[in-house]
């Protein structure tokens, strides 16, 4: 199927991908001039192809659910947010706060990702090739980040239990973020999740970050922290 | 006068042993209205612990209120309808804005947002089967959404919030109407707050969070910052959800007539506002008493504002924040409210600071009357509790049953007022069936004070 969304809308186009069904035939979409439009596929529930030539708005794919997506070109802010499964890979760079509360599947970032990557994370795979902004992580409850390049400052301010991979620098650590030892298992663990985000890079390159859990119960003593 | 001689400094303790009492009389006894006994005790407290003081139900200062507004009724110029004979209509649309399908209260009292964990399950079950037999809403809270309320409320306003604990699209599809919480009236610009106490294996699980951490919700949403963003956002949702369901936006009473005008922007289908007596179940204390304005004035800014837009009853207006009756309910829709939502109200009705199990009350250093210790999750009465023996005193057939009653009792105190000033539809009541008691209250509902015609601040 192919949908040019300089002829269609968006909300006909969400209206016929969220109206397939498992037994549905259209299993591979092509998405053509998006133009910056915000809401591409959005709310998808089946474990279908969407492929979308150039660059998406806000929210692309948010809340996904079993679909691959693939966005070729940029995406603006909060893309694949709160993603459930399936696996969203978008070539080129992308704004604040993707992945932002995602709960699960998988998010390629083949470029670099702006601040906030990751924020509120809570189960959701993020692998991002090139670097990330400032505050990546934020609240990160569970999941794993993973950033080929550099992070910039405040990386997993008051983060709870997701794990963070940085292979260049990292800017400065936010609150209660501390580096933490990578062994054998975690060293496997990453290199499968590289694998499977198709990204070439050795998972012993990499550091890990994690929380101190320092803050999860409040401490007067530590009140200078926030 | 000989006592007076005596010098008071710093005399060994042998030598005050022998020092006659001073004379006492109880009349002389002065109290300090600037330190009064809760102040000084609240002054050691925090001396003894260096914390603020976390508790929940909502401000218990005094503030104006409904109280200080009467309705005029019907008499020689006005006509009243025959109470028990003529109809007096009571059903409300809400989200026909945008949204294909918009939601039809047969009552406009709904209840508020109490998230799971907050609340007990028994709590929130009972709260959604009362709503269903009344034919108005419930809501979820943060923490997402349980099986056991979508079963039983028929239709669940389901909210988005900053933390997006538990979000899920399938809850987003199952629910009735979406509501994207920016604030709540016991505290504006503050997010959601669970002491570990209540963060239970159940609860825990529905929030991505380990069991027993004090969890301290974010207060801005993840993924969004700005309005323009909010406008964005709700358009995903509407997408997410092809356009069926109201989208309501939620504030706490802090500038309403700025906010307002940017949730019409946004694309909102219904404005929640949360005014300072708004409830709470683990709040700084001083959040809950010292930000945000009182229901009475926010409502008056919010209805100006949507008056100003010529939007009034096109984005519908809930008001909520010390809702306790049917003259509350009737007094908020005469000023403009399209409907009430109501928290503390049906959890009193529910048995909250009922004088049964005083020994538990006791424990917590409190009596009936006078708890607010919803953060400790030891509620007496089985509401704001995970623990399976206090849950156990609240029967949810029971208490649907307590406050469908309450719901009713409201209703009709309710279509008493409106018949009484001629009213064939609660809808129709207006400012102009109403007088205020005090210069404050005329000032700040917009109504002119009794006996004159006098709205301070009207030009």
């Amino acid at each position: 199927m192919a949908v040019d969304l300089d002829t269609t809308s968006v909300r006909a186009l969400n209206e016929s991908l969220h109206r397939i069904t498992p037994s549905s035939n259209e299993r591979h979409w092509r998405i053509v001039n998006p133009r910056g439009k915000h809401a591409i596929a959005a709310g998808l529930t089946q474990p279908i192809d969407v492929e979308i030539d150039g660059h998406v708005g806000y929210y692309c794919a948010g809340m996904n659910q079993n679909a691959r997506i693939t966005v070729r070109g940029q995406a603006g802010k909060g893309l694949g947010e709160n993603i459930m499964s399936g696996e969203i890979r978008v070539t080129g760079n992308v704004s604040e706060c993707a992945g932002a509360s995602g709960h699960g599947g998988l998010i390629v970032i083949e470029g670099d990702a702006a601040g906030r990557c990751g924020i509120s994370m809570k189960g959701v795979d993020i692998v991002v090739k090139g670097s990330v902004g400032h505050m990546s992580a934020f609240m990160a409850q569970a999941g794993r980040l993973v950033v080929c390049g550099d992070a910039d400052h405040s990386l997993g301010d008051s983060i709870y239990e997701a794990a963070l991979y940085v292979r260049g620098s990292v800017g400065s650590l936010g609150a209660d973020c501390v580096e933490k030892d990578m062994d054998a298992t975690e060293i496997e663990a990453l290199g499968q999740l590289l694998k499977d985000a198709g990204v070439d890079a050795s998972a012993r390159e990499f550091r890990r970050y994690g929380s101190a859990r320092k803050l999860y119960n409040f401490h007067i003593d530590h009140a200078d922290a926030y | 006068m000989p006592t007076k001689a005596v010098p008071r400094k710093q005399a060994a303790p042998a030598a005050a042993k022998a020092e006659a009492p001073l004379p006492f009389d109880a009349r002389k006894l002065r109290p300090s209205h600037t330190f009064p006994e809760d102040i000084i005790a609240e002054i050691q407290r925090m001396a003894d612990e260096g914390l603020y003081y976390i508790r929940g139900f909502g401000a218990k200062r005094k503030l104006p209120t409904f109280d200080d507004l009467v309705f005029l009724g019907a008499s020689a110029t006005r006509y009243p309808l025959e109470g028990y004979r003529e109809r007096c209509a009571t059903n409300v649309v809400l989200g026909d804005r945008f949204a294909k399908k918009p939601i039809e209260l047969k009552t406009p009292i709904t209840i508020a947002g109490m998230s799971f964990g907050a609340l007990g399950s028994h709590a929130k079950e009972a709260l959604g089967r009362a709503a269903t037999a009344m034919g108005t809403t419930t809501t979820t809270g943060d923490g997402g959404m349980t099986q056991e309320e979508r079963q039983s409320s028929k239709t669940l306003v389901y909210q988005v919030l900053p933390s997006r604990y538990g979000m899920n699209p399938d809850d987003l599809r199952k629910a009735d109407a979406i509501e994207v919480v920016i604030g709540q009236g016991a505290k504006p610009g503050g997010g959601g707050m669970l002491l570990g106490q209540k963060i239970t294996e159940r609860v825990a699980k529905m929030r991505t969070l380990p069991v027993g951490i004090d969890q301290r919700s974010a207060s801005r949403h993840p993924d969004w910052t700005g309005m323009d963003d909010l406008e964005i956002k709700i358009n995903e949702l509407r997408e997410i959800t092809d356009w069926e369901k109201p989208i309501y936006v939620k504030i706490g009473a802090s500038r309403p007539q700025y906010d307002v005008p940017m949730c019409v922007k946004a694309g909102a289908d219904v404005i929640v506002l949360d005014g300072m007596q708004g409830g709470t179940a683990a709040t700084q204390d001083v959040f809950i008493e010292h930000v945000g304005i009182p229901t009475l004035p926010a409502l008056k800014l919010a209805v100006e504002a949507l008056k100003s837009m010529d939007m009034h009853r096109k984005v519908q207006l809930i008001v909520s924040g010390g809702i306790r009756t049917g003259a509350d309910v009737a007094k908020a829709i005469a000023m403009g409210a399209d409907a009430v939502s109501i928290g503390m109200g049906a959890l009193i009705a529910l048995g909250c600071n009922k004088p049964v199990h005083e020994e538990d009350y006791e424990a917590l250093g409190t009596r009936p009357g006078f708890c607010h210790h919803c953060q400790t999750g030891r509620c007496p009465v089985g509401i704001t509790t995970q623990r399976p023996e206090l849950e156990a005193r609240l029967d949810p057939e029971r208490g649907a049953r307590l406050v469908r009653n309450y719901l009713t009792a409201l209703t009709l105190e309710l279509q008493t007022v409106a018949r009484a000033n001629g009213k064939s539809h609660v809808l129709h009541l207006e400012p102009e069936d109403m007088a205020a008691l005090t210069i404050e209250a005329a000032a700040m509902a917009g109504v002119p004070l009794a006996g004159t015609n006098w709205v301070p601040g009207r030009v």
